[in-house]
């Protein structure tokens, strides 16, 4: 460990590593809501295009892929706001045309065996230098900043965007703060994991959040946690396994997706056994079913012809008194008991 | 307060509504009173949607006057004093949400950009759930809830901001007995309550007994208006007279 620490340009890759780890899945989260997951890998494509131009005018291709980049973002969402059919297909000319661009312009200013090509797409971030994870850090804190401030509209518009016009919040607008930052991510993800792999680390960790939460803020936590993981864990794998970080972040973070979905599988099956679903009866509980609603703990059960019936996805559970809970017992009576508990002393049963 | 009765909640005349400049019902004449329950009822493709979804700006107002709340349609600021219910069948977008966070969302256009939920906020949301039926289940994953669950939610997100009035796009349609059960009692209340609500629907169902005015779209025109009683005896005569052509 202290030895790639202790080397310089490692520590300038962990930071930047850390900081697109960051942004990358907040602003994913909204992609993954609107179910355009892939519109990082277009604007990607187009970044290209940018880094192109840097190189051609010999200025910085951090800042012109962002211009690119932050464009094609504004366009794309100027044709979706217009809902014509052809859309789809002007993104596709606009992202397989920055693609070509790119690696026509850098290969005919640099030649063909050139590794500047290959370094940006699928990112070098050992050739990162100090003054780059500074400007990274400020464009993520940037992102950052924006997404934790504007995440209840964003997620109101990425949800129901109708609904969120007709109740007056600025649709466009918001949509075009979120291309922006998915333009930004992707410049400041670009020496890290590259431009044709950015996209993973925006929506990866977020696929694999969905598995393990059930609430939209859940989610948010999970997917940065699981994005911090393994982008830093991809750059440090890297360096020991000696392997190209970028796809070696993208590998860990689908392995993390993995785990997620198994973990989420397991805990599914251990809350099944261990609950008890109550009879199906065709009225809902509620204020005005006429049961008697009883506080138990964090939720309300109600009295159903002498147990307690809980309000749990699409059905209700069987709850025990408390003093039962207490004594790790459960009654022998509930009809719905599907672990097969039902004793000789159920006449109910018995006489069945 | 002055003794002059308040402006009617939605006033057109000789208004048209379409999309892309192109009208989809035109000249209609509609008033509603404050406290009235309007069933606008109408084939599939009869416009009847495009006619409420145009008092919330999202069809285009193409001729006539439109006034809601007593201000001209374009310059009604505030448009959480209409409250919305699209036709959805389903809420679960790509991501988990709760009950909550998604009802939250209705009293963002409320509030600047910069201002977090506050308390009141938190209240606010706790009363609409309330209000529809489902204070238990505020923390509860909206993927598992029942179709008629999920249409109390956009309920209750359209009544969190308390609009005067309601719009509401097919509420009933494709809900399970149960749940129609209880949502006819939530809109009972509602309109107990004295608040203003259009219905869009295509069968009175549910609805009986709430509704106190009738409205009918047909071809992107309106037809009867009236109320239910007067609709049940107009559909009568209707029915007759076809029996009548059919003989």
């Amino acid at each position: 460990m202290s030895d790639m620490l202790a080397l310089d340009f490692m520590r300038n890759a962990l930071l930047a590593a850390l900081v697109v780890g960051l942004a990358a899945p907040m602003v994913g989260i909204f992609l993954v809501q609107r179910r355009l997951s892939l519109v990082g890998d277009g604007l990607g494509h187009v970044a290209l295009a940018g880094v192109a131009i840097g190189v051609v005018t010999d200025s910085s291709p951090v800042w012109t892929a962002l211009v690119a980049a932050t464009l094609a973002g504004v366009v794309i969402e100027l044709i979706r706001a217009r809902g014509r059919t052809s859309g789809d297909v002007a993104l596709a000319l606009m992202f397989y045309g920055g693609l070509a661009a790119g690696v026509v312009i850098i290969n005919k200013v640099q030649g063909a065996q050139t590794a500047n090509l290959t370094g940006y797409l699928f990112g070098s971030i050992t050739t990162t230098t100090r003054a780059d994870v500074v400007v990274f850090a400020a464009l993520s804190a940037v992102i950052v900043v924006v997404t934790v401030v504007l995440r209840q509209r964003l997620f109101a518009v990425a949800g129901d965007e109708e609904f969120a016009r007709a109740s007056g919040l600025p649709v466009l607008a918001l949509n075009i703060v979120l291309a922006v930052l998915t333009a930004v991510t992707v410049v400041v993800a670009m020496r890290v994991i590259g431009l044709l792999l950015i996209s993973a680390l925006m929506i990866i960790p977020n696929a694999a959040a969905q598995q393990l939460s059930a609430s939209f803020r859940s989610a948010t936590w999970w997917a940065v946690g699981i994005g911090v993981v393994s982008s830093v864990g991809g750059v440090a794998t890297s360096y020991y396994a000696d392997t190209a970080s970028g796809g070696t972040i993208v590998l860990l973070a689908i392995a993390l997706f993995a785990v997620a979905v198994l973990g989420g599988v397991l805990r599914k099956a251990v809350a099944t056994a261990r609950h008890r679903r109550a009879e199906r009866h065709p009225h809902e509980h509620g204020l005005e079913c006429g049961h008697e609603a009883v506080e138990h703990g964090d939720h309300v059960d109600y009295l159903h012809d002498g147990h307690r019936h809980a309000a749990h996805e699409g059905h209700y559970d069987e709850h025990a008194p408390p003093e039962y809970d207490a004594a790790g017992t459960r009654p022998g009576r509930g009809r719905g008991d599907r672990a097969g508990r039902h004793t000789l002393e159920d006449r109910e049963e018995v006489t069945r | 307060m002055s003794a002059a009765a308040p402006p009617p909640v939605v006033d057109l005349r000789h208004a048209s509504f379409g999309h892309q400049g192109r009208p989809v019902v035109s000249d209609v004449d509609l008033t509603i009173a404050p406290g009235q329950v309007v069933a606008v009822l109408g084939p599939n493709g009869s416009g009847k949607t495009t006619l409420v979804t145009g008092l919330l700006g999202l069809s285009d107002h193409l001729g006539g006057t439109v006034e809601v709340l007593g201000t001209p349609l374009a310059r009604l600021k505030d448009r959480t004093r209409i409250g919305y219910v699209p036709q959805r069948h389903t809420l679960s977008g790509g991501v988990r949400a709760t009950v909550q966070e998604i009802v939250a969302t209705g009293l963002l256009a409320t509030r600047p950009w910069w201002r977090p939920t506050g308390p009141p906020d938190r209240e606010a949301v706790r009363r609409a759930l309330e209000t529809v039926g489902l204070g238990d289940r505020a923390r509860f994953d909206v993927d598992t809830l029942s179709g008629g669950q999920q249409r109390r939610v956009l309920i209750a997100r359209a009544l969190v901001a308390q609009p005067e009035v309601l719009v509401m796009d097919e509420p009933t349609a494709g809900v399970d007995e149960a749940s129609q059960v209880v949502l006819a009692g939530v809109l009972r209340r509602l309109a107990t309550s004295g608040t203003t609500m259009l219905v869009v629907t295509h069968e009175l169902g549910a609805l009986r007994g709430t509704v106190d005015r009738v409205v009918t779209v047909d071809a992107g025109h309106l037809g009867f208006d009236g109320t239910p009683q007067e609709y049940a005896a107009h559909q009568a005569e209707r029915a007759r007279a076809a029996g009548r052509e059919g003989a």
